[in-house]
């Protein structure tokens, strides 16, 4: 599986796909500055519409994948994004998680439908917003809403050098503190999600000194319950819990979890 | 065109805008009988799940919409609800904001005309390409990209869904030392912009003659951004809370973004729009590096829409200086927000045009319904106007190559922005 350069006659092939999303996530590519001039001189872009290439059948090394399937043509779209790719990473919220479109899971049917509109028989759309891997399978997962450029290039360089990528799962309570914040949760009783969100961002929102809002996901072995209880303690009511846990990243299953145990 | 050709051409996958579209063309005998800008991005219902989330968590929340001009769509939340709550932030957030939109300017004009627009009149199929023979050009772009980027960050911590702005203000002022060393880049990147500007007036655009109506934003000073009173080339002068009266939007069987008329017609949002109605609040420098290009404004032709962003990246690049000069820390970046019910209205100038908010909130502070128009979808009737009559004048008996790059050349000339568009639908259920 080995991708290194120098065993090929051809540069690695790299594609990125998109599906439900806000493009933020591919936006961190060309928002690589001379890093996306060096990464085109060492990788040939076969597909990636926005920037301008457009070739989704072409056989690649790294397909990209951002956002979340949400239509009948979708659900067949993955299936050949999976077939023409030798590893498959999906970048974003949306398309590791479901994305803030996957709040639509939890309302009913009906109450959907009681929303149809003018020409509903115009839109096909599915009931639910799910991420790529509940459909294929996935080699790399890189969550962040949005994720990075420094990400990305970890990723890439990683992958075409046949090394397992490494991945962050820290919680964004380590970074803060390495980063000297005074803790929002601590010192001013903010109900911050740090504690229980995955590391990757800076620990922006508190070095701005509000509320990490959990863009990054759940961490491994994050304590929902504890926090939860934390922020019963800061007052919050049960459904404002729920909130805190059901929101960019809520489908994701420790933060669906902990929302449902709060609603008791 | 007499041989009765018949044409079909189809662009499955637009390239070079942002989001998902396609377009069909079918004409015979010279004439187009069906051109339809096909939008399939699929709708991600924001204004069904904003119902029941605090007011606060708006402004993250919309930002979601899209990943280009996030920005834009807290600058129209949070002025809504303010408005809503009767709160005024006062004169530091009012231009601080403004600052922080200009970043969102420089990042997205940079980035359309350079990566998205250009490679159409230098004749390559993606800006990559065109790297190996003006790499200069390409690097000019990605520069300012990062410039604009920084300049979000500076307020928004990040440039792709910034964190900074809440309802009531900032949740942070930067410090002086930050706004400082950014200073010093803007200054630096004036000649830049001012070169793109006389760039851009020399690339060789197509000739076209248009006839088209014009809306955006006014101000008693400024340059339209941050916010303003809704004007239109016919005059037409509106608060934000008038905007549902005049203009109207309904659904096409081939997009799943609505479509927008005003008064029954197709407009015109976006930079030429902009510049139509606002040249007289440019900036004397600004407006001196437009009078030096030779193009005359107001103009017919649509792809000076090219020029008109570069004029709008050197007004944004201006601006953050004026804005950023004796700069001090608010004591107060916030002012405290007293949540009340009632229904609230905003609006800005995303840099794809008009960006319109409605919210009502109850007397707890959550949201109980939101409107969102955004530009693209303001746009896509006169993009299709445009469309059929640039085909024609560029005439039905060029190859299907060409006609299909002409009709791709019309389309992105907009910047569409179809991530944006589309995110308001409601939803039919299929259940798999």
């Amino acid at each position: 599986m080995n991708l290194k350069l120098e065993t090929r006659n051809s540069k690695p092939r790299i594609a990125v796909h998109k599906f439900a999303s806000c493009d933020g996530c591919q936006l961190a590519f060309l928002n690589l500055g001379e890093d996306l001039l060096r990464l085109a001189e060492r990788v040939e872009l076969v597909h990636f519409a926005e920037a301008g290439p457009v070739a989704p059948e072409v056989p690649v090394d790294i397909a990209f994948v951002e956002g979340s399937i949400t239509t009948p043509d979708d659900l067949e779209r993955i299936q050949r994004v999976r077939k023409h790719a030798r590893y498959l990473v999906t970048i974003g919220a949306c398309a590791t998680a479901g994305g803030v479109q996957a709040l639509r899971n939890l309302a009913s049917a009906r109450e959907w439908l009681a929303a149809v509109y003018a020409r509903p028989d115009y839109i096909a759309s599915l009931d639910s917003s799910t991420p790529i891997a509940r459909h294929v399978k996935v080699d790399l997962e890189l969550w962040g809403c949005p994720v990075n450029g420094r990400q990305l290039l970890a990723a890439i360089g990683a992958l075409l050098e046949g090394a397992a990528p490494r991945e962050e799962r820290d919680k964004v309570c380590l970074e803060c503190k390495r980063a000297g914040n005074v803790c929002v949760l601590v010192a001013k009783g903010i109900p911050c999600m740090g504690p229980v969100t995955r590391t990757g961002c800076g620990a922006i929102c508190p070095r701005f000194g509000r509320d990490c809002y959990a863009c990054y996901g759940p961490a491994e072995n994050a304590n929902t319950e504890a926090l939860a209880q934390r922020f019963q303690g800061l007052g919050l009511l049960p459904e404002q819990i729920v909130r805190r846990f059901r929101s960019i990243n809520g489908a994701a299953p420790e933060f669906a979890d902990a929302a449902q145990r709060a609603r008791r | 065109m007499s041989d009765g050709r018949r044409i079909d051409i189809q662009v499955p996958v637009l390239a070079r805008v942002e989001g998902e579209g396609a377009l069909e063309l079918a004409a015979r005998d010279g004439h187009i009988e069906t051109l339809k800008l096909r939008i399939f991005e699929p709708p991600r219902l924001f204004e069904k799940f904003l119902e029941g989330r605090d007011c606060h968590e708006v402004p993250d929340l919309v930002a979601r919409i899209c990943g280009i001009c996030p920005v834009a769509y807290q600058m129209s939340a949070v002025q809504a609800l303010e408005s809503l709550f009767g709160v005024e932030p006062g004169p530091w957030v009012r231009a601080m904001r403004r600052a922080m939109y200009c970043g969102e300017w420089i990042e997205s004009h940079a980035l359309h005309i350079h990566l998205l627009a250009a490679p159409d009149f230098l004749d390559y199929p993606n800006a990559i390409a065109m790297a190996k023979d003006h790499p200069e050009v390409v690097r000019r772009g990605l520069r300012l990209q990062a410039l604009g980027n920084d300049l979000i960050r500076l307020f928004g911590g990040r440039s792709v869904h910034p964190v900074g702005v809440c309802v009531g203000g900032f949740h942070r002022a930067p410090a002086p030392d930050e706004v400082a060393a950014l200073r010093a880049r803007l200054t630096e990147a004036l000649g830049e912009a001012e070169e793109l500007l006389a760039w851009s007036a020399r690339l060789p655009l197509p000739a076209s003659d248009q006839d088209f109506i014009c809306v955006a934003l006014r101000d008693p000073g400024e340059y339209p951004m941050y916010a303003g009173r809704i004007v239109a080339g016919d005059g037409l002068d509106i608060n934000a809370a008038g905007f549902e009266r005049e203009f109207r939007e309904f659904q096409v069987p081939h997009s799943t973004a609505l479509h927008s008329l005003y008064r029954g017609r197709p407009y015109l949002v976006g930079p030429l729009a902009r510049l139509h109605l606002n040249r007289d609040r440019l900036p004397p420098p600004v407006q001196a590096a437009l009078v030096a290009t030779g193009i005359m404004f107001p103009t017919r032709n649509m792809y000076h829409s090219i020029v008109a962003r570069a004029a709008e990246l050197l007004l944004a690049v201006h601006e953050a200086l004026r804005l950023l000069s004796d700069y001090a820390p608010a004591p107060q970046a916030r002012v405290s927000v007293p949540v009340r019910a009632g229904v609230g209205f905003g609006v800005s100038e995303a840099p794809r045009g008009l960006l319109w908010h409605r919210y009502e909130v109850d007397a707890a502070g959550l949201v109980r319904a939101a409107r969102i128009v955004p530009p693209t979808s303001q746009n896509q009737a006169r993009i299709e106007q445009d469309l059929r009559q640039s085909l024609e004048e560029y005439g039905l008996a060029h190859g299907d190559a060409e006609l299909r790059l002409r009709a791709e050349t019309v389309i992105r000339n907009y910047d569409p922005c179809i991530s944006c568009a589309t995110h308001f639908l409601d939803l039919r259920v299929e259940r798999t």
